[in-house]
């Protein structure tokens, strides 16, 4: 992957909500090539920056770009972003993944076709499944997969958008430890494969963070607090006091 | 990367366009087709309104079984249906095709400003959104008496057919002859193409947002516009259904657009099964048919349908369909 391109920039944003400000005078970009992890305590203002940054939420003053466009006017296939666990629970696992590939393909209007016979639709669901491991399960309905295998499935359908940019949003949390590191792999190797070009994540794990990001973006009352490589940011003693210490603290 | 066609002709194998899975409709299909012949007039003419129902609760199930969204209004499209055969019929338009026509027209039209402002509701807010406006049809159709004929309503003559000369037939012969077949034809058409909508990208879509209207959208779903779609094909069915209902009862009345009316309609997609394709179908003719049976023995056949009712949501939440389509070939 080349670095340093810049694919989405953010500049002085401010998000106000009342008299409360989750976000302020954030500027930073992501570039190519970075795996970002996002980090703070609770009500640090992290979940509204990923939403500003998606094009979710309008910002209340400053603006979000991708590759120079507004990203309120941007789709999901160019910024793929999820949450949680968050499936089709009666749609099973092709049919899930294949919602995205629609989408990607713009095949959504085609009315008077028929899914199950459209072979670029299938192709991808083959081909992520095939990524994800979902190859021998693709007519399961997701609501009876494992708890880990339905994280894997939320990500995966994000994955068929064929996104440039994916954003999590704590991908590995509510599941095993032993899932965890699996998600992960997967998650980074099918990055990889797929030809996405950052991700961007937010993450609790600080074992998963140090382990997987090149980049780490400490937030704190709205604002950035640090923002480097897992080693500076180590170095860093007023941020691991701050965010490390406190969710150790919680912990 | 897999490129061969065997995960896809598996895919396919299992959706419900494998034969054996279309010997259910067949049988059913089969059933209405040879039923003038093995049945009375006045069971031939419940047959007739079975079909009206169910085209309507194909649109109707679209709507809740497909995108999760319960209308408890359906009725208007019904009575738009039945009125429009009404007033074509009382000024001498009596041409079946061009009174379908009309109604769809007047129904996507109705259906496209309703839509925006209900679609933007789920749940509880959505269905009681439809039923306001179904009521509010429902008073005008009762009060506008210079209009709509009050509660008298307006009287439906049997239309006519352009590929079949009816003259010389009286209004029995018409209706479980050339009219019955005609609508039969129709039904047939009309579930073809719903199966090919519910089997495309539409239908996996409107499948994305009942099951998790905020992860479709994550996946680029437009869920505002998918829902409107959904809602305006309900309503076309729904006033095609209305017109096919109103000719053998020959009026059109503001009962049609009453909320009894659309709890009916929820009652037949229970009955039938709402989570299966085939379930309007078979609701709307064990709906008619018992229906008729019962008002023949008892007075109190509403209270006998209640309790039918909580046996079918509890002992049978899939209907009918659900309890014989058990391998799910036609599920939603």
């Amino acid at each position: 992957m080349v670095v340093n391109v810049t694919l989405l920039q953010a500049q002085n944003v401010r998000k106000l909500y009342g008299g409360f400000c989750a976000l302020d005078d954030v500027t930073l970009s992501i570039n190519d090539g970075e795996h970002v992890s996002i980090i703070g305590p609770n009500g640090a203002g992290k979940t509204t920056l990923v939403n500003v940054l998606t094009g979710l939420v309008r910002p209340t003053a400053g603006n979000v770009t991708f590759k120079g466009h507004n990203v309120v006017n941007l789709g999901a296939v160019r910024l793929a972003r999820l949450q949680l666990v968050n499936i089709f629970p009666q749609l099973s696992v092709g049919e899930t993944i294949a919602v995205a590939a629609i989408s990607h393909l713009r095949h959504g209007e085609r009315f008077f076709s028929s899914t199950a016979r459209n072979r670029p639709v299938w192709e991808i669901v083959e081909r992520v499944a095939a990524i994800f491991g979902f190859s021998g399960k693709l007519d399961q309905p997701a609501k009876i997969l494992s708890q880990g295998d339905k994280k894997l499935l939320d990500v995966a359908s994000a994955f068929a958008l064929s996104p440039e940019i994916i954003l999590l949003d704590e991908p590995t949390s509510g599941v095993s430890t032993a899932d965890k590191s699996t998600i992960m792999r997967v998650l980074v190797q099918a990055a990889r494969q797929m030809g996405i070009k950052a991700i961007i994540q937010i993450e609790h794990d600080m074992d998963i963070v140090f382990g997987y990001s090149n980049r780490i973006i400490a937030v704190h009352n709205g604002r950035i607090l640090a923002d480097g490589s897992p080693a500076s940011i180590r170095a860093r003693a007023d941020v691991m006091a701050t965010i490390v210490g406190r969710q150790r603290d919680h912990a | 990367m897999t490129t061969s066609t065997a995960p896809i002709a598996a895919r396919t194998a299992t959706t419900a366009t494998s034969k054996r899975a279309l010997a259910l409709p067949a049988l059913l299909f089969l059933l209405i087709f040879i039923f003038p012949f093995v049945a009375g007039p006045h069971y031939v003419i419940l047959m007739f309104s079975a079909m009206g129902y169910a085209i309507a609760l194909l649109g109707l199930n679209l709507l809740f079984g497909y995108t999760g969204l319960l209308s408890l209004g359906h009725a208007m499209f019904l009575a738009i249906g039945a009125y429009t055969a009404g007033y074509m019929t009382s000024t001498r338009i009596t041409n079946f095709e061009l009174i379908l026509l009309v109604a769809v027209a007047i129904g996507a039209t109705v259906a496209v400003p309703i839509g925006l402002l209900c679609i933007r509701y789920v749940k509880i807010y959505f269905a009681m959104l439809a039923l306001a406006f179904s009521m509010l049809l429902y008073s005008f159709l009762f009060k506008f008496y210079h209009l709509t004929g009050g509660d008298e309503g307006i009287r439906i003559k049997v239309p006519s057919l352009t590929a079949w000369d009816l003259s010389g037939l009286d209004t029995l012969s018409v209706l479980t002859g050339p009219l019955y077949y005609y609508v039969f034809a129709l039904l047939v058409l009309l579930t073809a193409l719903m199966r090919c909508l519910t089997s495309s990208s539409l239908g996996l879509q409107l499948r994305a947002i009942r099951e998790n209207q905020q992860k479709a959208e994550y996946l680029g779903v437009n869920v505002k516009r998918y829902r409107l779609v959904a809602f305006v094909i309900a309503a076309v069915y729904g006033v095609l259904g209305g017109v096919i209902i109103a000719i053998p009862v020959g009026l059109a009345d503001p009962s049609i657009a009453y909320w009894v009316q659309s709890g009916n309609l929820i009652f037949m997609l229970l009955l039938g099964g709402y989570t299966n394709f085939l379930g309007p179908l078979l609701g709307a003719v064990v709906f008619i048919f018992f229906q008729d049976q019962l008002m023949s023995f008892t007075e109190y056949w509403r209270l006998t349908f209640g309790v039918i009712l909580v046996m079918i949501v509890v002992f049978f939440p899939n209907g009918l369909m659900g309890a014989i389509d058990r391998r799910g070939w036609w599920s939603t």
